[in-house]
């Protein structure tokens, strides 16, 4: 089952052209690596896909349902959550905060109620806060609840924004370098951590990732793109071996 | 009706100047700091009361004898006033803002403390000086002249000129001198520029200097054009001049510029076709209107956001 | 015995501030120092909401103000009093005590209604626009009532001492004491309520990350819309109340320098920190009646404190706390949600 496709996908900056007639799709449970030198516009599809800008060109289908128009908070409680770049947890909230805002979609209640605290008000909030913990449990970050996530060490800060963004019940997550910054035995457990989300949860992963180990060890097909364009998709070994990617990302003269 | 438009529309020249001026100095502050600087409308009045007082001692009405004719006057007042106001800037800028700069508060507290200050001018003035408003004295005689149908004195002309002049003079110094270029290149990127070697303390401080000096220079034109002075007259000037900023597009000294000629255009036709105490009224629904329309100004660039 | 400390100790409070009152052991003045004190607490930890919770810029909320009194003002001297402007009462006067919060909310419901014209034109934009747009919807709504005759236009709009006396029809106590404490406490809890829900902790979402809060499913222009309109309706229910304490409103009472007075207070408690916003509507309001025997002195001597003590406390008097966070032990003996 086609889960995501993306059919001519166009973004143009003031007459940059980000990305380019891109076609993709994504099956159910499947997870991905979109790779490609930086500046390809591998953050751009991302933010595309969220929601965070409408595309110039082109439509994004999530579950058969067009995203055009879309606001991201609408797109992210159709099942579409991701992680940044450069970490993006609000940082003086606690931990367990961080993961119950990121619920707000299925909150349940109105204003009426909030200020009544009605018995509907207190279920869904025991509830949210219930699924919250449960979450920090099988992570095993329950102990950091309540720290800010300013405190802690920047793995488990990555950590924490993956369990932030399972917590808005994806159908794909959508990981933006999540390897990015850490050392390489984190970058181990990272990879086992992302194995056992695929495993666990119900969704589909595509990630953006410079560090090859990371894509090779967990995507079981990758996209190549490069100024905008998809250059190439296949299987670990297959990108490895073509050389428009070699090209894209040595250059000319290694050939 | 065309002649009392076109009479109209000179005034609004002249009036839009004042604004234009002091809006360029909040656009300046803003676009190095990012601090709304709410004390410029009240230095904009202190430096009122110093070309006041300037002028009326050269005119001999203290202790010294005068020896220069009125235009003379008037010529050193000019740059004597925009010095002196100049230092009170960076005056304030040293001992209300860059401490708590240099703490790390929220730049919000920055700007309460601009508040403050404004307070303290004002009502530090009206301490020292009471509350007796000063009559400004006039240094040179007005000359009316009839164009058509249409008045213009040589007062009229005089401010439109300072302002357009000041204008490019300072659009000079901006894109071409280094310190404008730093100046601008902070308000891009404040953390890589001390990385370059740019001395940053110094930029900030030229730039109060830029601004008040504009203050300065507004508050002579506005006193010539008013010559009743009392301590609050920079308070409602000063706001209206940072509405008059933002619309234009805050950050770009061509949007204050145009922005100020904006809002006094409107209020001078507000107040020939409407009742007066319709002004703020319309001028403002009408300024609201364009940032609804317009929300980053008339030259302000969208910023984006990145992830 | 921690669910009952808060509300024991409120209507002990409650109590004895009106018995003082009706026993004449605090005079007038005192009495309305007290009444503005609690007024200014519904200011300041109103616009908290925004400006310190949201990390939003307004500058003009004695515009909000301004709306509810004028609201409440125009409602209760025509339903309850006879008046030259309204003529006979719409209603028997007796009714005044129990009409007069209804008369308040009404005027809290125009100030959130104003707060939502504000609010729609600020999405669009960001940072600073916020403060700009709300300082010339503080010109406007002024410009407005000044150019309305019927209420008065620029001489003000007065009677609402009438209604007070109608209310004391029914009842010899102190009602005023008893309204501005009510809706004084009510406005807290609302607020608090607010932003310990997970709805509301969406408010310091968007302060600390406002595009992480979007795709992170938070609705954004929804939750400041609310959030707006819930500190402006309760800034107007703040404006009702100051009315009808002082028995006489004029446009030229709600201009920017009452808003400056709300911004100072919330800067001086501390950003985001409801208590931090009472304790300095307490002490400025303190400070404003200490120092009245000095006249225009005052108005030197009150800036320039406070940017001594911005000076030595850069984030406010409780900084991003609550007095909970800094005596954790106090949790153990109130509850207040």
């Amino acid at each position: 089952m086609t889960l995501l496709e993306i059919k001519d996908l166009t973004q143009l900056f003031s007459g940059l052209c980000a990305v380019s007639e891109l076609n993709l799709s994504l099956d159910e449970r499947e997870l991905i690596g979109l790779i490609g030198p930086n500046g390809a516009g591998k953050t751009t599809v991302f933010n595309l896909a969220s929601g965070f800008y409408q595309p110039t060109h082109g439509e994004i289908i999530f579950q058969g349902r067009n995203l055009a128009g879309l606001k991201p908070h609408r797109v992210s409680a159709l099942g579409i959550a991701r992680t940044f770049q450069n970490i993006r947890l609000w940082k003086e909230m606690s931990v367990l905060d961080n993961i119950l805002v990121a619920q707000h979609f299925q909150l349940g209640y109105g204003l009426g109620s909030l200020f009544f605290r009605t018995p509907r008000y207190l279920k869904r909030e025991r509830d949210i806060r219930h699924r919250a913990l449960e979450l920090l449990e099988i992570f095993k970050i329950d102990k950091f609840a309540d720290e800010k996530p300013g405190n802690l060490p920047y793995g488990m800060q990555r950590k924490v924004e993956i369990v932030r963004a399972l917590a808005s019940g994806p159908k794909l997550l959508l990981l933006d370098e999540p390897a990015a910054g850490l050392q390489s035995t984190d970058v181990t457990e990272l990879i086992t951590l992302i194995q056992w989300v695929f495993d666990q949860f119900d969704l589909s992963i595509w990630m953006i990732e410079h560090q090859m180990k990371v894509v090779m060890s967990l995507c079981s097909r990758i996209a190549v793109i490069d100024f905008g364009r998809l250059i190439a998709s296949g299987t670990p070994s297959e990108i490895q071996q073509r050389p428009k990617v070699i090209k894209a990302y040595l250059g000319d003269d290694q050939l | 009706m065309f002649d009392t438009l076109l009479q109209n529309l000179l005034n609004a020249l002249q009036w839009g100047s004042f604004y234009s001026l002091i809006a360029l100095g909040y656009t300046l502050v803003y676009g190095v700091l990012r601090l709304i600087n709410f004390a410029h409308g009240d230095i904009v009045m202190v430096g009122a009361y110093i070309a006041f007082f300037i002028s009326s001692l050269l005119l001999g009405q203290y202790a010294m004898p005068a020896f220069l004719p009125g235009w003379a006057v008037l010529a050193l007042t000019i740059p004597l006033t925009m010095v002196l106001t100049s230092l009170v800037g960076v005056t304030l800028e040293r001992i209300a803002y860059r401490p708590l700069r240099r703490k790390g508060a929220n730049r919000l507290y920055v700007v309460i403390t601009a508040l403050m200050a404004g307070l303290i001018l004002e009502n530090g003035n009206l301490l020292i000086l009471g509350a007796s408003r000063k009559k400004f004295p006039e240094m040179i005689d007005k000359v009316v002249y009839k164009v058509g149908a249409v008045y213009v004195t040589n007062l009229k002309i005089g401010v439109i000129l300072t302002s357009i002049l000041s204008f490019i003079a300072l659009h000079f110094i901006i894109t071409k001198t280094k310190v404008g270029m730093a100046m601008r290149a902070i308000s891009y990127d404040k953390f890589a520029v001390p990385l370059m070697g740019i001395p940053i303390d110094t930029v900030i401080v030229f730039t109060f200097v830029l601004g008040s000096s504009m203050a300065g220079l507004a508050g002579i034109l506005f006193a010539l054009s008013y010559p009743i002075l009392d301590p609050y007259m920079g308070m409602s000037i000063g706001w209206k001049a940072f509405i008059a900023a933002v619309v234009g597009g805050i950050g770009d000294i061509r949007g204050a510029f145009a922005g100020g000629f904006i809002l006094g255009t409107i209020e001078i036709m507000v107040v020939a076709f409407f009742p007066s105490s319709y002004r703020d009224l319309i001028a403002f629904s009408i300024l609201l209107l364009i940032l609804t329309v317009k929300p980053t100004g008339l030259f302000g660039v969208p910023q984006t956001t990145k992830i | 015995m921690k669910r009952f400390s808060v509300p024991i100790l409120l209507v002990v409070l409650l109590t004895t501030l009106m018995g003082l009152a009706w026993f004449e052991v605090i005079d007038l003045y005192i009495q309305t120092i007290i009444l503005f004190m609690g007024i200014n607490i519904i200011t300041s930890t109103s616009l908290n909401l925004v400006n310190g919770n949201m990390g939003e810029f307004s500058c003009g909320h004695a515009g909000f103000i301004a709306v509810g009194a004028y609201v409440s003002s125009i409602l209760s001297v025509a339903l309850f009093t006879k008046s030259k402007t309204f003529g006979a009462p719409l209603l028997p006067p007796e009714l005044a005590a129990y009409g007069f919060p209804l008369v308040l909310i009404c005027g809290g419901l125009a100030a959130a209604l104003t707060g939502l014209l504000v609010a729609i034109p600020s999405f669009r934009t960001r940072d600073d626009y916020l403060a700009i747009i709300t300082i010339a919807a503080n010109y406007i709504i002024i410009s407005t009532i000044i150019n309305i005759d019927t209420i008065g236009g620029a001489r003000g709009f007065m009677g609402m001492k009438r209604v007070v006396f109608a209310m004391e029809k029914c009842a010899e106590i102190p009602w005023m004491i008893l309204w501005v404490f009510i809706f004084m406490v009510l406005s807290i809890l609302i607020i608090r309520r607010y932003m310990s829900s997970t709805y509301g902790k969406g408010v310091e979402a968007i302060r600390q990350d406002e595009v992480a809060a979007e795709i992170m499913s938070v609705n954004t222009n929804r939750i400041k819309l609310v959030t707006f309109m819930i500190s402006s309706g309760l800034a107007g229910i703040a404006g009702g109340l100051y009315a009808h304490t002082i028995g006489y409103v004029n446009p030229k009472s709600f201009d920017l320098l009452k808003s400056t007075e709300a911004l100072v207070m919330v800067y001086l408690g501390g950003m985001g920190s409801i208590s931090g916003s009472i304790i300095a509507a307490v002490v400025f309001t303190l400070m404003l009646e200490l120092l009245r025997p000095l006249q225009i002195i005052k108005w030197v001597a009150i800036p320039l404190l406070l940017i001594i003590i911005m000076q030595f406390r850069p984030e406010g008097i409780m900084g991003h706390r609550e007095l909970s966070d800094i005596f954790p032990r106090l949790k153990k003996f109130y509850k207040f949600k």
